[in-house]
């Protein structure tokens, strides 16, 4: 019995060694979230003898970023499913999108790009999570791959990486406009800060808000919880005691339904603020019938526009898809994000007329395209011109957004 | 300053670690195995709760749970431990690892690594306001029903027939077995009650933190085994007391606030280390006489 | 007659296996330079060759001298974070300590240097560590260390020292394995050296290990691992024995630990979890406890059964049974876990057992099946 589950063992591992050797060529791994849609239009044609040009999707698929990830990757899918043909070189190309996996983990991010970058891809498409973009570019520095982040806001994401292109706002930007938001609008002068230890974005995001809040001549108690902390209820007292009158919390979802909950459970009775990440109907599943005030900034707001219908009859249209847009078909602002960020890449590859890396690279420095999001353009570090921000508050009732105002800086 | 909502957290959390120290504890006792895969088991439990609440009413859910969890428990016990009860600690040990691992692979796999929401239980998750602190009603029946359990299983181990074979069990083994003892069944009674407390413990958990992701059982699996090393293994009251204080503790450490808050997870291995040089077998743990 | 032959016979063999040792180095000289550089194997020699490493170094406590340590990441960490902070190119220091103003650290010193100081580190801390911990029986020595490996982990994270160690923030620009690689004139690479780097490294530390286990030190430890109350009857210093295991298994840990950093290129300590303890411990029991060739073995198994031959598992196709309902992400990580549970359930010893590779066992198994050969011929004949 033994030397037979030695045996197959062995000869498991020895079929697998050999698929791994040869599947760098030839290994289409369709996207995950998209459940056989997607995979049926890409696996197909690579067959056929068509040209095909791959891009990287390179998202944080599991683990505390697994929400905000499958969501982005919805965008980039939908995109795909949208336009996923080229024209290169008078020829047709058909986009193929290879996935993979970042476990929202920076240790398990260098290899997982380093399995991107053995599939052959042109041009990597993500991540969501700042921390795992700034491990994984040296990666794909070395490899000359341009990358293409289009919800990571940390300022370090871009910062002496060239091949590092971001589309959305940046820290010290969002900083601002929040505790512009906190001073000016909610009138508060005394703010509790609570960000999560060991993530580059919360206290990244954290550090520019309390610098720009104290700077307004606020008052900020700032503290840090260690990473899988489901307890905050010592959080929330520590506010109140403080006599906080706003409660910011730059944290992903994951620690986000436990705020939300707990603030709702002791009756925190002060507005809570927050960043992007919060964009996501988590939240609004979370804080749907409680009685607490929360505030967010974020990229997007869908408005019903005939792009968001489409975007969310194609979400509805798939169980598996419902299920990584967490149940319901609220847009969320990465997936839109997503979706212009695909297509910022495919203006790109047109403009480099090439699927050479280092073409795409050169070229999208110099990309202008226009939006659902806004109008697109990047400058020397590689950020994208943005100055504007979407404040939105969840509606306790129905457990939507509610649009507020657009704020700008400068 | 007011320090009853940390108190009240503390005692809260507190309760919930001590069902599942006490596992720990009866495990160590009869096997000298540390069960890596008992918080994970725990962890399992609110899975199973949050996706047979979706199809059952909550009145057959929550007795369903009870039962799934002990029969995951004993098959664990059954298929990782009892074939390696000959071989030596380390290797047991391993094993235990590894079933964790599998236990939260799978929980990742099935789950998406999406954090589900744990579905809110009327009457318990309710929120009430004791002296001027807000919060939960399940804060304040955790404790009280964390030490009714622990009388139940005191009564249990003294008085009853079983509990004098666990007794001699975790006292001498090989002895216990040549006295006719089914050591294969009272360890899996002991697997069995860890399971069952462990289970209880994830339903008042999960109302009060009502996220559930696959990791969500290994800090607290950590902190209930190091309360259960606090209070002196083998010993039940030893455990539940150490789980109170530990998380009354921690809760005290985040109010300080600013620098410290960092440390709050870290201060139970503080507390670990300073228990373990200065009393090693815990604060109630039986004499034990090292024989050369 | 036969003293000479024997002498001779164990120069042969001692030659054999310096052979292989070199061969392997030359295949991967070789390899580098011949196989594209996106290529999977890469990540696989790179990583597996650091994991060795440190398996070797978790082995050397655990399987040699019985010690039951949990606390390897936390010496990693220590490691990693040092080799970090002392190398990052001073032009780099203001933007990647952006929230502390550059930092307080403004000078570089050398990788060989830093890689030592890194190790030089973590045997400071195991040192302080072991003064109390190493009292304590087997399991609580396991849960001690594992505690120290967390407290280290939230201290590396507070802002306090956030000058110095950059709080929750990533540490990345320092030297990495690529900086190693000989450009030419036109500023391409014309020798690539990335992958033969960790291999040099790793294999000088596994061979002082190897010496030290081999000594009368190894000797001592190993008494101690199979009967302490005996080997304190026959004059082994109990603690001073395990205290240098501890320290010397932390050095290694610590250079094991740097070497990782130059591989991933950006590091944080929240990600030395005690998840990452546990995989090392899972290599050293897959490779044997007591076995630095199965240490060895068992990472490069490992690494590449969880990075690379798996990698299907998540991506719909796998052996060319394609099931994306199945095959989704996470699934590699099951069929892997299950792997690690077979491995521990039905074969105890691991892949080598307690021994060594030695291509004498291989010779005399192939002569004894010759010599079976033989003799079932010769009965025939005789028939």
């Amino acid at each position: 019995m033994k030397r037979i589950l030695a045996l197959s063992l062995a000869l498991l591992l020895t079929f697998a060694a050999f698929a791994g050797c040869s599947g760098a060529s030839d290994n289409s791994a369709g996207t995950p979230a998209s459940g056989g849609t997607a995979a049926a239009g890409d696996s197909g044609n690579a067959a056929s003898g068509d040209k095909i040009i791959k891009l990287g999707v390179f998202e944080s698929l599991s683990g505390d970023n697994g929400a905000g990830g499958k969501q982005e990757t919805l965008g980039w899918v939908y995109a795909n499913s949208v336009q996923p043909t080229i024209v290169i070189g008078g020829e047709t190309y058909t986009i193929v999108l290879e996935t993979v996996d970042n476990e929202s983990s920076t240790d398990k991010a260098p290899s997982a790009a380093q399995s991107l970058v053995s599939r052959g891809v042109s041009a990597v498409l993500g991540s969501y999570g700042s921390a795992v973009c700034i491990a994984s570019s040296a990666v794909f520095d070395q490899a000359g791959l341009p990358m293409l982040t289009v919800s990571a806001t940390n300022p370090q994401v871009t910062a002496d990486n060239d091949n590092v292109f971001r589309l959305c706002f940046l820290d010290p930007f969002q900083g601002t406009v929040l505790a512009d938001y906190a001073y000016n609008t909610l009138g508060a002068t005394n703010a509790y800060v609570l960000s999560k230890q060991g993530d580059d974005y919360s206290a990244g995001l954290a550090n520019y808000f309390v610098k720009h809040f104290e700077e307004l001549g606020g008052k900020v108690t700032d503290e840090q919880f260690p990473q899988g902390n489901t307890d905050f209820s010592s959080y929330v007292a520590n506010a109140k005691a403080a006599g906080a009158q706003v409660f910011f919390s730059p944290v992903s979802t994951e620690a986000a339904s436990n705020i939300i909950d707990q603030a709702n459970a002791q009756a925190l009775g002060i507005p809570i603020l927050a960043g992007d990440t919060w964009d996501s109907n988590v939240i609004t599943q979370a804080g749907k019938g409680k009685d607490i005030e929360v505030t967010i900034d974020t990229f997007y707001q869908e408005s019903g526009t005939p792009f968001d219908v489409a975007f969310k009859e194609w979400i509805s249209a798939d169980p598996q898809r419902l299920a990584d847009n967490n149940g319901d078909d609220t847009l969320a602002a990465f997936s839109v994000m997503a979706y212009d960020g695909y297509f910022t890449m495919l203006e790109a590859i047109k403009a480099a007329d090439s699927t050479d890396s280092a073409a795409i690279q050169a070229a999208l420095s110099g990309v202008k395209y226009d939006g659902q999001t806004g109008a697109i353009a990047f400058d020397d570090t590689g950020d994208a011109l943005r100055n504007s921000a979407y404040i939105k508050k969840v509606n306790t009732t129905d457990g939507t957004w509610e649009f507020l105002e657009v704020a700008t800086v400068g | 300053m007011d320090y009853l909502p940390y108190l009240l957290a503390g005692v809260s959390v507190g309760g919930q670690y001590a069902l599942i120290a006490i596992g720990y504890t009866m495990v160590y006792g009869i096997l000298r195995l540390i069960n890596f895969a008992h918080g994970d088991i725990f962890m399992a439990a609110g899975l199973i709760m949050i996706y047979l609440c979706t199809a059952l009413p909550l009145a057959v859910s929550i007795p369903l749970v009870l039962l799934i969890t002990v029969a995951i428990g004993f098959v664990i016990e059954r298929a990782a431990y009892m074939p390696l009860r000959e071989a030596p600690r380390m290797s047991v040990m391993i094993s235990a690892i590894g079933v964790s691992y599998l236990i939260q692979n799978l929980a990742l796999y099935l789950t998406g690594g999406l954090a589900k929401p744990y579905i809110s239980i009327p009457w318990i998750s309710d929120t009430i306001t004791i002296l001027g602190a807000t919060t939960r009603r399940v804060t304040v029946i955790t404790p009280i029903l964390t030490i009714l359990l622990m009388i139940a299983l005191i009564l249990l181990i003294k008085k009853t027939k079983i509990g004098m074979a666990m007794r001699a069990v975790s006292r001498d083994f090989d002895t216990s077995r040549l006295m006719g003892i089914r050591v294969n069944n009272v360890i899996s009674v002991t697997f069995i009650i860890g399971s069952l407390l462990a289970a209880i413990g994830s339903v008042l958990y999960f109302t009060n933190y009502t996220a559930v992701v696959p990791t969500s059982g290994q800090m607290p699996g950590l902190k209930a085994f190091v309360a259960a090393v606090f209070g002196g293994i083998g010993s039940i009251p030893g455990a539940v007391l150490g789980a109170f204080l530990i998380g009354i503790c921690e809760n005290l450490i985040k109010s300080g606030g600013g620098a410290w808050t960092n440390f709050s997870d870290a201060f139970t291995f503080v507390l670990l280390i300073a228990v373990l040089l200065v009393r090693p077998t815990g604060l109630f743990a039986e004499k034990k006489i090292d024989k050369v | 007659m036969n003293n000479i032959k024997h002498r001779r016979n164990k120069k042969i063999l001692t030659a054999v296996n310096v052979a292989l040792l070199l061969a392997i180095y030359v295949a991967v000289f070789v390899a580098e330079q011949v196989l594209p550089q996106t290529s999977m194997l890469f990540v696989v020699l790179k990583k597996g060759s650091i994991y060795a490493l440190i398996a070797v170094s978790m082995n050397l406590l655990n399987g040699f001298t019985g010690l039951f340590s949990l606390g390897q990441a936390g010496f990693m960490l220590i490691g990693a974070y040092v080799y970090g902070i002392f190398t990052i190119p001073e032009e780099f220091r203001q933007s990647v300590y952006q929230y502390f103003d550059g930092g307080v650290i403004h000078f570089t010193v050398p990788v060989v240097i830093a890689l030592v100081m890194a190790g030089a580190a973590a045997a400071i801390f195991a040192a302080l560590i072991g003064l109390p911990v190493l009292r304590l029986k087997s399991d609580y020595l396991a849960i001690a260390t594992l505690g120290f490996a967390e407290i280290l982990r939230a201290l590396f994270q507070w802002k306090i020292i956030g000058p110095v160690t950059n709080g929750s923030n990533l540490l990345r620009k320092f030297p990495n394995f690529n900086d190693f690689n000989i450009k030419g004139a036109d500023g391409k690479v014309a020798v690539y050296l990335s992958t033969l780097i960790p291999f040099i490294v790793a294999g000088i530390c596994i061979l002082l290990i190897v010496l030290l286990i081999r000594s009368s030190y190894g000797r001592a430890f190993r008494a101690i691992r199979d009967d302490e109350i005996a080997a304190e009857a026959m004059g082994v210093n109990l603690f001073k024995h395990k205290q240098l295991a501890f320290v010397i298994s932390s050095f290694f840990a610590g250079v094991g630990g740097a070497l990782l950093a130059m591989y991933q290129m950006a590091i944080q300590a929240n990600a030395f979890t005690s998840a990452m303890t546990y995989e090392i411990l899972l290599i050293v029991v897959i490779g044997g406890l007591g076995s630095v060739t199965g240490s060895c073995l068992g990472s490069f198994l490992f690494i590449a059964a969880s990075e690379w031959w798996l990698r299907g598992l998540d991506g719909g196709t796998f052996l060319g049974i394609n099931a994306p309902g199945i095959f989704r992400a996470g699934f590699r990580k099951v069929v892997f876990a299950v792997i690690i549970m077979l491995v521990v359930l039905f074969y105890r010893k691991g892949i080598m057992g307690d021994s060594e590779f030695s291509a004498k066992r291989i010779a005399e198994r192939f002569r004894r099946i010759f010599m079976k050969r033989k003799s079932k011929i010769e009965v025939v004949e005789n028939e």
